[in-house]
């Protein structure tokens, strides 16, 4: 076994320096009736190649043509291949948390540099180190802003993530928090007149997709301000974080509190994870933050350097008094988005920006070409909903034919009957013109 | 430029006393030639670039479109770098840290093993790293197909009915056990208000059953370092609704009183968590299912050898015993005839806790791990408890008498010593961890678990040969010695790395949480 290094006389030499005269003597400390006295079933040992083989004919059975056309809250990009070897480099990806700062100035530097992209495109004043995924991120803020300000309700738009509002809702089910969603208007922003009308002095937190989950740029100067008026926290949510580099920071907006996923940057699809979580706010939040934080400071010569930092609000200092249970979260995708980010840079990031909206107005006039409109008359960025009859239908014939061709919101809209036809797809800068043009002729079938 | 690191040349000369007493580390280490290496934010230059992308097409306006006040121009303060500087930029970084692949790292509660290149090359295959987590049933069946065999597999080697596999992490597995605790407690008409969790615990236990709505009850371990069952009886009731243990626990030591301690709280209708970030002790040896554990997670990223990556990301999943699995979040992964299908909607499972992250869990973490698993193979996976508990033993073997050891008693994949011989000395269990970074190993997990004053925890893992065990034992050895006859030389340690120690308490009084233009530190 390659990874075993221990030869017959090394075992022997170690278990006589033990006082012990077999492996299994070691663990006599299990009483004899837990052990477990069978091998274990699962498939017999194999080696290098057939893994290799075995591995390919798995992954070829998630092949497809193109890149898909699915958005939905992970978005095919293209990685710099730089990005990858330099992630590969071991004393990164083999490194743990960094609790030894002298043998981690690496991991601590990087998350020093991440910390400052996201605030950059955030607009806010602090970051973490990342959470686990958009998802869980989007439930920590609401946490966050229940801490903050005492309250118990948070209303949360309609059309957020599915998926973040199922998690939310999960994460707050002991809390007995209350969870108020109000609803999305034609535009396919969300109603702010609900949103209004639903904001009261109870409200801790406003939660709003920017862009929202149907790829509309979402009334965020507007939310934010309603919830500043109830004294609530303005959270905006970012799934498609390349937008941050064409639309307005979440915090020039009046957001407090700006979470979501970079997977965008640097990070595979990976059939929905790992991705890097983000978390930024305002600093006057700070004691309330989730999560490992990196900050700098000096070395006994007076040199600069980083350091974990903040912890007395974390798991293994507080222990049920943190403001989280969250340890390990997703450094090395934060890493890789953040690699992605440097190679981008200011040029690189606004030119990434611009291309994916075109790319989003070439599938908006592809599709009306082919006879399909908008679902939602609000502006977009590069993601939008159409009407294309029989979503699912679409997606099935699409599918046959190797291609991915976005999801019918209807899943997760079963009682409005305006989604019955809603296609929602994306098209970023891995689409060619053509492959947006094949792609909208093939809906047409 | 500016140097807004603040190294200057004078600062490496006649560095510290004692720099010369330590050439050449037991472990090998030298000094090597690092480059110091500003932030991205204070270097390249304007119009510099580092990416090649296609143009943005001619007449593309997105102000056509999108109100003024939803836009923003270029971003001030990123940075402008050609792809050579961000390429030095990292390279420059990685080799200011300590990885696996650099040395020996026996952090303990970490198990810190070696995670094989193979599986980096598996889960990079297209078919998995470019698979959208919203593909068609019909263009997803390989990964379907690998998270229902690695659920079927994990759920064997713990010896549970189920597994969850969506968590993102340990601290988020046990955040989903408890839930499903919950929901049981729920159903059953009451949810309960406390759980009861021994002080050896590690801290995402109590701040996840906090998070969870339950307050905690600390219980004390005896003189031997278990739990034991009295404890339990006492402080078991109608109001506990569980119990989280890890075992073996964060001692090392395995809680041979666990069937008894399940059979009191199950008696009183709580129910028995298990922290599974110590199973690596366990692979093929026994099984926590078989224990009278009712739910348990599992650290991928330790005892499956998906890479830590500098803090995560991690991956979850929780096993579950019968009465459990109604509450499972979703999706779960079934297996239909020669099909395999994602359960999403809550109409199939109406008693489900809902979602804990999005989509369906780390599955570039799932790829590895199987990897791992199909490598291994039933006898491998046992041969790694095995070895993972002969190298902590030997370890703890040639340790005994240089450091105090707090219990006595028998220990598996990993031992606790603390810093009671060098005390009188003055010297303490952070000086030993600095002075063994200049030999050339990462050091032990300090100051944990809290029950040990000065705690060192080491945990070799079963990837290590006996030689680097036999350096890192001469190191500790020489440190033990060094503590008596020259404690200042560990005082000044490290001298090797690229910073000596670091001012925590500056960095938390006066945070600078991230790049500003001018940024100054001194
Ligand atoms: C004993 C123990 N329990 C739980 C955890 C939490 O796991 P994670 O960091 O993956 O959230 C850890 C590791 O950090 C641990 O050592």
């Amino acid at each position: 076994m390659r990874y075993h290094p221990h030869t017959p006389g090394d075992v022997r030499q170690m278990l006589d320096a033990c006082g012990v005269a077999s492996i299994s003597e070691l663990f006599r400390s299990i009483p004899a009736k837990l052990r477990l006295e069978r091998p274990l079933d699962v498939p017999a040992a194999t080696d290098e190649v057939s893994l290799l083989a075995e591995f390919q004919r798995l992954a070829a059975r998630n092949r497809t043509e193109h890149p898909p056309f699915i958005g939905a809250g992970a978005y095919a990009h293209h990685v710099p291949p730089v990005v990858d070897q330099l992630l590969l480099r071991g004393e990164f990806f083999t490194a743990y948390t960094p609790y030894q700062p002298e043998i981690a100035q690496g991991t601590l530097q990087a998350l020093f540099e991440w910390q400052t992209f996201v605030t950059l495109l955030t607009g806010l004043e602090v970051s973490n180190g990342s959470m686990y995924d958009g998802a869980s991120a989007t439930a920590e803020a609401v946490l966050l802003a229940t801490r903050a300000t005492g309250r118990e309700k948070v209303v949360v738009s309609g059309a957020l993530h599915p998926e973040y509002r199922k998690v939310l809702a999960t994460y707050l089910a002991s809390t007995g928090d209350e969870i108020v969603t109000v609803p999305y208007g034609q535009d396919g922003r969300t109603d702010l007149a609900a949103l209004q009308a639903a904001v009261d002095d109870r409200t801790a937190a406003v939660v709003i997709g920017y862009p929202n989950f149907f790829g509309v740029i979402d009334a965020l100067p507007e939310a934010s301000a309603i919830a500043k008026r109830a004294g609530a926290l303005a959270v905006s949510v970012t799934a498609e974080s390349v937008s941050l580099g064409l639309l307005q920071a979440p915090g020039a907006l009046g957001a407090d509190v700006a979470v979501g996923t970079f997977q965008s940057f640097g990070n595979g699809l990976n059939f929905g994870g790992p991705a890097p979580g983000f978390l930024a706010i305002r600093e006057g939040l700070i004691r309330q933050m989730p999560g490992r934080v990196a900050g700098a400071t000096i070395d006994r010569n007076g040199r600069r350097g980083f350091v974990l930092t903040l912890s007395t609000r974390e798991q293994h200092i507080r222990r049920e008094k943190a403001t989280s249970n969250i340890c390990t979260n997703a450094g090395l995708a934060a890493l890789a988005a953040t690699i992605h980010l440097s190679l981008l840079g200011k040029g690189g990031l606004a030119h990434l920006a611009r291309l994916n909206h075109a790319r989003g107005k070439q599938l908006r006039d592809a599709m009306k070409k082919a006879g399909f409109g908008l679902r939602f008359s609000g502006p977009t960025f590069n993601e939008a909903a159409f009407d294309v009859g029989d979503a699912e239908a679409v997606v099935e014939r699409l599918a046959r034919k190797g291609i991915a061709a976005g999801v019918p919101l209807s899943r997760w809209y079963p009682d409005d009957p305006a989604m019955k036809g809603a296609l929602l797809s994306v098209a970023t800068e891995v689409h060619t013109p053509e492959l947006i043009e094949l792609f909208a002729q093939s809906v047409r079938g | 430029m500016a140097n807004p690191t603040g190294w200057k040349p004078s600062m490496e000369k006649g560095a510290a006393p004692g720099a010369d007493a330590l050439d050449t580390g037991l472990l090998g280490a030298t000094r090597g030639l690092a480059m110091e290496e500003p932030l991205v934010f204070e270097q390249g230059s304007p119009g510099r670039i580092g990416v090649s992308l296609p143009p943005v097409p001619a007449g593309a306006d997105p102000s056509a479109e999108i109100p003024a006040a939803l836009l923003r121009g270029e971003i001030a303060g990123m940075p402008e770098m050609a792809e050579l500087e961000v390429v030095r930029h990292f390279t420059r970084l990685s080799q200011w840290n300590w990885g696996i692949d650099t040395g020996f790292y026996p952090l303990g509660s970490c198990t810190m093993k070696y995670n094989p290149k193979s599986s980096e090359a598996l889960a990079r295959l297209p078919g998995f790293a470019g698979a959208h987590p919203l593909l068609p049933g019909s263009m997803s069946q390989g990964a379907l197909e690998l998270i229902w065999k690695l659920e079927r597999s994990l759920s064997e080697v713990a010896g549970f009915p189920a597994s969850v596999m969506s968590p993102a992490a340990g601290a988020q597995g046990e955040l989903c056990g408890l839930m499903m605790i919950r929901a049981y407690h729920v159903a059953r008409g009451n949810p309960r208000h406390k759980v009861l969790i021994p002080d050896t615990a590690h801290g995402t236990n109590p701040a996840s059953a906090a998070f969870n709505g339950y307050s905690t009850v600390t219980l004390e371990s005896g003189p031997d370092g278990r739990l034991h069952p009295e404890t339990v009886a006492k402080a078991m009731d109608d109001d506990v609704a569980a119990i989280m243990i890890t075992n073996p626990n964060t001692l090392g030591i395995f809680e041979s009183h666990i069937a008894e301690i399940a059979e009191i709280v199950h008696a009183k209708g709580g129910l028995v968590y298990g922290d599974g970030a110590n199973f690596n002790a366990l692979l093929g040896v026994a099984r926590p299912g078989d224990m009278g554990f009712d739910v348990m997670q599992y650290n991928l990223h330790k005892t499956f050898a998906t890479p830590h990556g500098g803090g995560g990301p991690g991956s979850g999943p929780v096993g579950v015993a019968e009465p459990l699995i109604p509450f499972m979040p979703l999706p779960v992964v079934v297996k239909e005839g020669e099909t395999y299908r994602l359960v999403t909607d809550p109409k199939e499972r109406p008693q489900t806790i809902g979602k804990i992250r999005e989509f369906w869990g780390n599955t570039g973490m799932f790829v590895r791990a199987w990897a791992l698993i199909r490598e291994l193979g039933p006898e491998g996976l046992r041969r790694v408890a095995e070895l993972a508990v002969l190298n902590a033993n030997y370890v703890r073997a040639k340790l005994v008498g240089h450091y105090n050891l707090p219990y006595e008693t028998e220990t598996l994949h990993e031992v606790v010593f603390d810093d009671k011989l060098q005390k009188d000395a003055g010297v303490t269990t952070m000086d030993v961890a600095k002075r063994l970074i200049d030999h050339g190993s990462h050091p032990p997990t300090v100051y944990f678990p809290l029950v040990v004053h000065g705690a060192l925890m080491i945990e070799p893992t079963e990837t290590e040969s006996k030689e680097t065990l036999d350096q890192f034992v001469a190191a500790m050895q020489a440190i033990a010695a060094e503590s008596k006859t020259d404690p200042e030389a560990l005082k000044g340690a490290p001298r090797k790395t690229v910073r000596a120690r670091l001012d925590e308490t500056r960095a938390a009084r006066k945070p600078v949480l991230r790049w500003t233009p001018g940024m100054k530190v001194e």
